[in-house]
């Protein structure tokens, strides 16, 4: 036996295990195990079971074109903290067969159908491999890297069209529209009726339906325009009187291919996209994509812009958690007065990041190596005013408001409940995974920036419904709030970027990962560089994306008017979800 | 189940209602269509009536509020406008959903290229207010604009050309003066440096 301690900040080198079967990889810039796709089940059962990874966080697939391979990428994590271990499937292009998790881990479900949408990876195995975020007469699958958009210029910006010739013109009129269509063979609109859709009300019917006494199962769509859902979403639902047996969601109505336009950007024309994903919470995102391509450059950021950094942050946390307070009380049917009440505080803090960033929503303030601009005068002492005066205030007073109400404790209570055990094989994150007892953060459990050094605690909750999802936002945004208090009392002065402003950065060829615990939980940014300026590849892990897995297990069994209220606190940002 | 929480629910909405009014007869007329009144209205100790109401009122925005760029030019001594653009492109390279377009001049004679655009067009449509282009410019040549009120009748009025994005460094240093102060410091500091650089080299010529 050698001395040598194993703590859980390490990730084993499993390379030595499993009689070969997994092999160290070995490319420049790259880390973890590939594993071969006949010995992955094998392998991810043990490191479940056995090496205490009982966390998949992250599926995703690679195009690498020019070596003829498709990659699958896995993060598993413990849920106890610590690092990635990273697995990667290789498997050729033109026959991409990779055997599916979903009976290991179900948080693969909804991740594996985005790889098969958008990559055309097929997944063995998987019982409702279906599109996800394209529609279902979609031609191809657009991030193949020799998939071509219908306004397609060049692979990469800078278009060269733009200087020095200046070609004044609207985009679409050198590409008319019909020529720029793809449809699969023998495609016809008007008589074409989509078997996935079919196949889905299908299931939906079949279950529930009580052959004695001749019952039914009703099936209604919810969405997708409806105000209850936050955005454009679908679900479709069984009901068996008012109770439902069966709910799916359809998402993608707000699809754009975020990833595709991320591979055709440089790495800073990147960084407003992001702003994009979750727009209420905007410099969460920037922190996310920022770490990651940091990562890759190996640069570390200043002092004074660090703690900027996690200032930004911890206010779009206590923004975000107020915000969905006031969807909760909208959900619950007191229809928009207590909405605005959240909305004057977010308004306050709006006006903060205009100041510092230009944007009320669209921040677009983190650079690499840094932030954008420094704080202009005046709006620290701002932000004091808010998070030692006001913000406490506001929070006691959506405490006093919400937690003893009988209606919203009698509707939360016991509402929706999702078990740790359930939480994590979902993947769920953010407050939806510590609202069920897990006391996983990833500010703690692989911390980033300064957050190691600041004085705060993990919320927990131990219920898994509602109402524990609402307290643990509650308890959240008061952490938040004392995070703040420490930042604006130790921030340093100093420069606030490491090296020059640059518009192009030289990133060198590997992949890295930059998480985030952003306000509606793991925001991950997976990116492979070839050493060009624009990714190789751009993946968006989303927290409001995967968490929504979690849905049809809250709403399995409960009323219908409580899939409203479960589909609130789930909280969700559909331009995070759709991408 | 006392109904004692519901209550102190509903005190709340009431407390809310009622400070509206008080807010009012306590700050009398100025609270509404001043400036002070709209300041007073954004401070962190704010109670009652919240919104604006725009468009007879309108929040003043930042310094660092940033929408649409526009061109800086310097106005010589008979009114000409000289663009500090020296059509280098950058802000284009830069511009994520690439809406900038430059056309170099060229020196007729010699075919060269002159360091002034020849046509600048932003598509404002497109524009997505980032401000990378104002953020990377060496020249200081585009900077972001505070005029948001541009609503137009037809989509080709939103393809801006040099002469609708042409605006004086006055307007700059209007809305923008701290940047405009830091700017123009870092400039001089610039010509100095350059100045100091030269002035050693000239001797050893002479000698």
């Amino acid at each position: 036996m050698s001395e040598e301690k194993v703590t859980v900040a390490q990730v084993p080198d499993i390379s030595l295990q499993f009689d070969g079967k997994v092999t160290t990889d070995t490319r420049p810039g790259y880390s973890g195990f590939i594993v071969g796709a006949e010995n992955l089940l094998e392998v991810v059962k043990s490191l479940r079971d056995e090496w205490g990874f009982d966390y998949l966080s992250s599926v995703t697939g690679v195009d690498y074109l020019p070596e003829g391979k498709m990659e699958v990428v896995y993060h598993l994590y413990r849920t106890i903290g610590g690092p990635a271990l990273v697995l990667k499937v290789q498997v050729p292009r033109d026959e991409a067969v990779v055997p599916s998790l979903y009976d290991l881990f179900k948080s693969a479900d909804w991740q594996e159908r985005e790889a098969w949408d958008l990559l055309g990876i097929h997944f063995e195995g998987h019982p409702d491999l279906r599109r996800i975020l394209t529609w279902e007469g979609f031609a191809g699958h657009p991030l193949r890297k020799d998939w071509k958009e219908a306004y397609f210029e060049e692979e990469t910006k800078p278009y060269k069209s733009r200087w020095p010739e200046g070609q004044t013109g609207y985009i679409e009129s050198n590409n008319p529209f019909h020529d720029n269509v793809q449809y699969p063979s023998g495609f016809d609109p008007d008589t074409w009726i989509s078997a996935a859709e079919e196949a889905l009300y299908a299931s939906a019917k079949k279950i529930g339906r009580d052959e004695e006494l001749h019952t039914d199962t009703v099936v209604v769509n919810l969405g997708p325009q409806h105000p209850s859902t936050h955005g454009v979403f679908r679900m479709v639902a069984a009901l068996d009187g008012e109770q439902v047996v069966f709910l799916k969601p359809v998402v993608g109505y707000l699809h754009r291919n975020h990833e595709k336009i991320g591979e055709r950007n440089t790495y800073l024309q990147n960084m407003p996209f992001t702003d994009r994903l979750d727009y209420v919470s905007s410099m969460s995102n920037n922190f996310g994509y920022a770490l990651a391509v940091e990562k890759l450059m190996g640069i570390q950021p200043p002092e004074r812009a660090e703690y900027i950094r996690v200032m930004m942050a911890e206010l779009t946390r206590w923004m975000n958690h107020v915000f969905s307070f006031g969807f909760l009380w909208n959900d619950l049917g007191s229809y928009f007065t207590p909405m605005i009440y959240a909305l004057e505080e977010r308004e306050l803090i709006l006006d903060i990041f205009e100041a510092v960033s230009g944007s009320r929503m669209m921040c677009n303030y983190f650079r690499f190596g840094g932030v954008a601009r420094d704080l202009p005068a005046g709006v620290l002492d701002k932000v004091k005013e808010l998070v030692f005066e006001r913000m406490p205030r506001r929070l006691d007073d959506i405490d006093k408001m919400l937690s003893t109400n009988e209606i919203v404790r009698n509707r939360c209570i016991g509402c929706g409940v999702l078990t740790a055990e359930m939480a994590i094989n979902n993947g769920a994150s953010g407050p939806n995974l510590r609202a069920s007892g897990v006391p996983y953060d990833i500010r703690r459990a692989d911390p980033y920036s300064i957050y190691d050094r600041l004085d705060f605690d993990v919320v927990v909750h131990y219920h898994g419904d509602v109402f524990d999802r609402y307290l643990t936002r509650l308890d959240e945004a008061r952490q938040a709030n004392r995070i703040l208090q420490q930042v604006v009392r130790d921030i340093p002065e100093g420069p606030i970027m490491t090296g020059k402003p640059a518009y192009q950065v030289r990133v060198p060829a590997g992949e890295s990962y930059g998480r985030v615990e952003a306000p509606k939980g793991e925001l991950g940014f997976y990116i492979v560089s070839t050493g060009k300026p624009n990714p190789w590849r751009y993946h968006v892990r989303s927290p409001s994306f995967i968490n929504l897995i979690s849905l049809e297990d809250m709403c399995r069994g409960g009323k219908i008017a409580d899939v409203v209220l479960n589909l609130g606190a789930v909280d969700i940002v559909l331009g995070e979800v759709d991408r | 189940m006392t109904g004692k929480g519901f209550l102190s629910m509903l005190f709340g909405v009431f407390k809310r209602f009622v400070m509206t009014y008080v807010e009012d007869f306590r700050k009398g007329k100025d609270r509404y269509y001043t400036a002070e009144g709209i300041e007073s209205r954004r401070k962190a100790d704010v109670d009652g009536i919240f919104t604006i109401q725009y468009p007879e009122e309108k929040l003043p925005v930042p310094e660092e509020f940033r929408f649409l760029p526009f061109l800086v030019y310097e106005e010589g001594e008979n009114g000409e406008k000289d663009l500090r653009c020296t059509s280098c492109g950058i802000c284009a390279k830069v511009c994520p959903p690439q809406c900038i377009w430059i056309v170099r001049t060229n020196d007729p004679v010699t075919g060269k290229p002159i360091p002034e655009p020849k046509e600048f067009y932003i598509d404002v449509d497109i524009c997505m207010n980032c401000g990378l282009c104002a953020e990377y410019c060496p020249f200081d040549a585009i900077k972001m604009d505070h005029d948001y009120e541009i609503a137009s009748y037809t989509r080709e009025g939103n393809i801006y050309g040099i002469e609708r994005l042409s605006k004086p460094l006055s307007y700059y240093s209007g809305i923008r003066p701290t940047n405009f102060a830091a700017e123009e410091i870092a400039r001089q500091e610039k010509e100095a440096m350059k100045a100091a650089a030269k002035k050693p080299a000239a001797p050893v010529e002479g000698a």
